[in-house]
């Protein structure tokens, strides 16, 4: 079985700061990790190499630094590394980079054929949800989104059994080979990277690939040209005429604070007083 | 000589005259969710803001909905009716009846290649986002997830689709020029649920989705419905009292608790508490947890960032408690109060609870 699994080099989000005057993010010094989502995924592709005995094959696209990722990747166990880095991708958006990497994918099945790629249920900076089903859709693979768990796997029959987070319940699906898979959060827990892994990651040769390497041919389909959408406008958001009413009392005692804040609210908005009394039990 | 100030005007105002192949594409479609009988609120949200975009465009306002042959899929296009559609696209199928990738994105995409809308919005649940993402790269489109604002520009008879940027303190306004449809998604509760009017009508547009189920791979299997829904349903609830990070510990949450139970209030929490495993990840309020609209929302101990603040910005009265004079949050919340929230929740607890027994006996 030969498993891909793409992920992403994203800036650490719990550590950005907001600049408190110019209300800009602070970028500088925020570390990169593996976009926690897709760690999922690279987890569930290792369950099934332990299981079935797999390759896993971790793919990237992003700027020359993103290597650590895949390499971070290796330690935990992964197979190989492919990184598909090239100027003409910046400014991609999401249909944009399905194509790159549905593209890359293709390259790496022409050496070893891919029964199931895998990505994270979104990333943390893009939020989109929109690349892995792009992959799919471009591959022509089924598409099983939110998966939170892989039943069975049949390489002879080449059937795949997941259970699927749907609005309201969990869908028993089964489908066929290869397929692309996006695993939801919180379906397993990733395993502490081994010794050997690290040892083998520091060293490990990652494939750089470019726009041609990664069977890129039209430069118009990647990067800003390829992609539909633009950013028009960034700004800030618009704060409220007035600022909240601050309350304040002599005693500063919480009891005062709190009898003088609800007699200020319930004077403003009756309506809502009658409201709490009735839904408050 | 030509130079760079050209390049540096922002791609938004650059005029660009739509091919006549584009232009064909009019109207406002919504895609009609349902499950289980039910029809998604987020569909009837979106049919209200996309009343809106198709008035200011002169356009019609459609709904989409696909599902088994039945009464029942026929009632949802009368809903879309009252709630603000002026026709709708129905497809019928056996094929439709449990949410299948493949049928939905073959259903849809036949749809918008005979009918060219110039629009087209989906719901940002589990369903419309694995739809959404499918159709859109099917049909080569643009597509903007999670939408806090809808607009069009008029000239450019553009969508103008405004989201949270990374790190979220800044917003950004995303377009689809030179493509059709202009697609984009909206979390449930972001958009408020427009007025029923049960005289409005309309008139239907039946299709095939001429497909057979040997053509279709992935195969249902079963159905698991969740347990009985003892969930949190903190998008619909009326009150919600949530904590932060200024909450300092876990054990401090049981304040939050505490007067929630008075109020019979829903618990809401940030995403460092959630991730911090404070409190369940249902409970996480902000962009990349649940949006509500409450009537009251308490803020304890939550800064405000803008993660947090597209989550519950909506909300009818807010609350917030902080021990930082200048947290973002005072911002934005209607009232707040500076200080020490260990010792003030318990304080509010007891004065709510005083307040309601008066109010009560008051009748």
């Amino acid at each position: 079985m030969h498993i891909v699994v793409c992920i992403k080099q994203v800036p650490d989000s719990a550590q950005i700061r907001v600049h408190p005057v110019t209300n800009t993010i602070m970028r500088q010094g925020v570390p990169a990790i593996v976009n926690p989502y897709d760690l999922f995924a690279l987890e569930e592709a290792l369950r099934l190499k332990d299981q079935y005995g797999a390759r896993v094959t971790v793919l990237t696209m992003g700027p020359p630094m993103a290597e650590a990722a895949l390499r971070k990747a290796i330690s935990y166990g992964a197979d190989d590394a492919v990184l598909v880095t090239d100027r003409a991708f910046a400014g991609s958006d999401t249909l944009a980079t399905s194509c790159a990497l549905a593209s890359a994918i293709t390259q790496i099945h022409k050496d070893m054929p891919i029964d199931l790629v895998f990505t994270g249920k979104q990333t943390i900076d893009g939020d989109t949800a929109q690349v892995g089903p792009g992959i799919a859709k471009r591959l022509n693979m089924q598409l099983l989104t939110y998966v939170t768990k892989v039943r069975s796997v049949d390489l002879e029959k080449h059937e795949v059994v997941v259970e699927r987070r749907s609005e309201g319940g969990v869908q028993l699906l089964n489908t066929s080979t290869p397929s692309l898979i996006t695993v939801l959060e919180g379906t397993n827990e990733m395993r502490f990277a081994t010794m050997a892994n690290m040892f083998r990651a520091s060293r490990y040769p990652v494939k750089v690939w470019n726009r041609e390497q990664a069977g890129i041919e039209d430069v118009a389909t990647v990067g800003l040209k390829g992609s539909p959408t633009v950013v028009s406008k960034v700004f800030a958001p618009t704060p409220r005429a007035v600022k909240a009413e601050i309350i304040q009392c002599e005693s500063n005692d919480p009891k005062d604070l709190s009898v003088t804040l609800l007699a200020k609210v319930f004077a403003k908005y009756p309506k809502l007083e009658k409201e709490i009394t009735k839904i408050a039990v | 000589m030509s130079e760079a100030p050209a390049a540096k005007k922002p791609l938004g105002k650059k005029r660009i005259e739509l091919d006549d192949r584009l232009k064909a594409y009019k109207g406002i479609w919504v895609f009609i969710e349902h499950e289980r009988g039910k029809i998604h609120p987020v569909s009837l949200e979106l049919l209200g803001e996309g009343r809106k975009l198709a008035d200011n465009l002169g356009v019609e306002l459609a709904g989409v909905v696909m599902g088994v042959p039945n009464e029942t899929t026929r009632s949802f296009c009368n809903e879309a009716f009252f709630h603000g559609a002026d026709l709708c696209y129905l497809m019928e199928d056996e094929l439709l009846t449990d949410y299948r990738n493949e049928p939905f994105t073959k259903g849809l995409t036949d749809l918008v290649n005979k009918y060219q809308p110039e629009i087209l919005l989906l719901g940002a649940t589990t369903l419309g986002r694995d739809l959404a993402g499918s159709v859109a790269t099917t049909l080569k489109t643009g597509l903007t997830a999670d939408c806090t604002e809808l607009n069009v520009d008029l000239e450019a008879r553009s969508l103008l689709a405004t989201r949270p940027t990374f790190g979220g303190s800044l917003l950004c306004t995303i377009q689809t020029l030179n493509y059709r449809p202009q697609m984009a998604t909206v979390r449930p509760r972001v958009m408020p649920m427009p007025e029923k009017d049960a005289s409005r009508t309309g008139r239907i547009v039946e299709d095939k989705l001429g497909m057979f189920e040997k053509d279709i791979i992935t195969k249902v299997l079963e159905f698991i419905p969740d347990a009985m829904q003892d969930k949190p349903q903190l998008p619909f609830a009326d009150i919600i009292v949530s904590g932060g990070r200024g909450m300092k510990k876990p054990e401090n949450f049981k304040l939050i608790w505490d007067l929630a139970a008075v109020l019979g209030a829903e618990v809401g929490a940030t995403r460092p508490v959630v991730q911090a495993g404070w409190v369940d990840l249902e409970r996480q309020v902000g962009q990349s947890g649940k949006t509500v609209r409450p009537k009251l929302y308490i803020a304890v101990g939550i800064s405000g960032a803008i993660q947090h603040r597209v989550g519950m910005d909506a909300s009818d009265v807010i609350i917030a408690i902080n021990s930082d004079a200048n947290a973002p949050i005072f911002d934005f919340a209607h009232y707040g109060i500076v200080g020490n929230a260990m010792t003030i929740l318990p304080a509010l607890t007891e004065a709510f609870k005083a307040h309601l027994a008066t109010a009560r006996k008051a009748g």
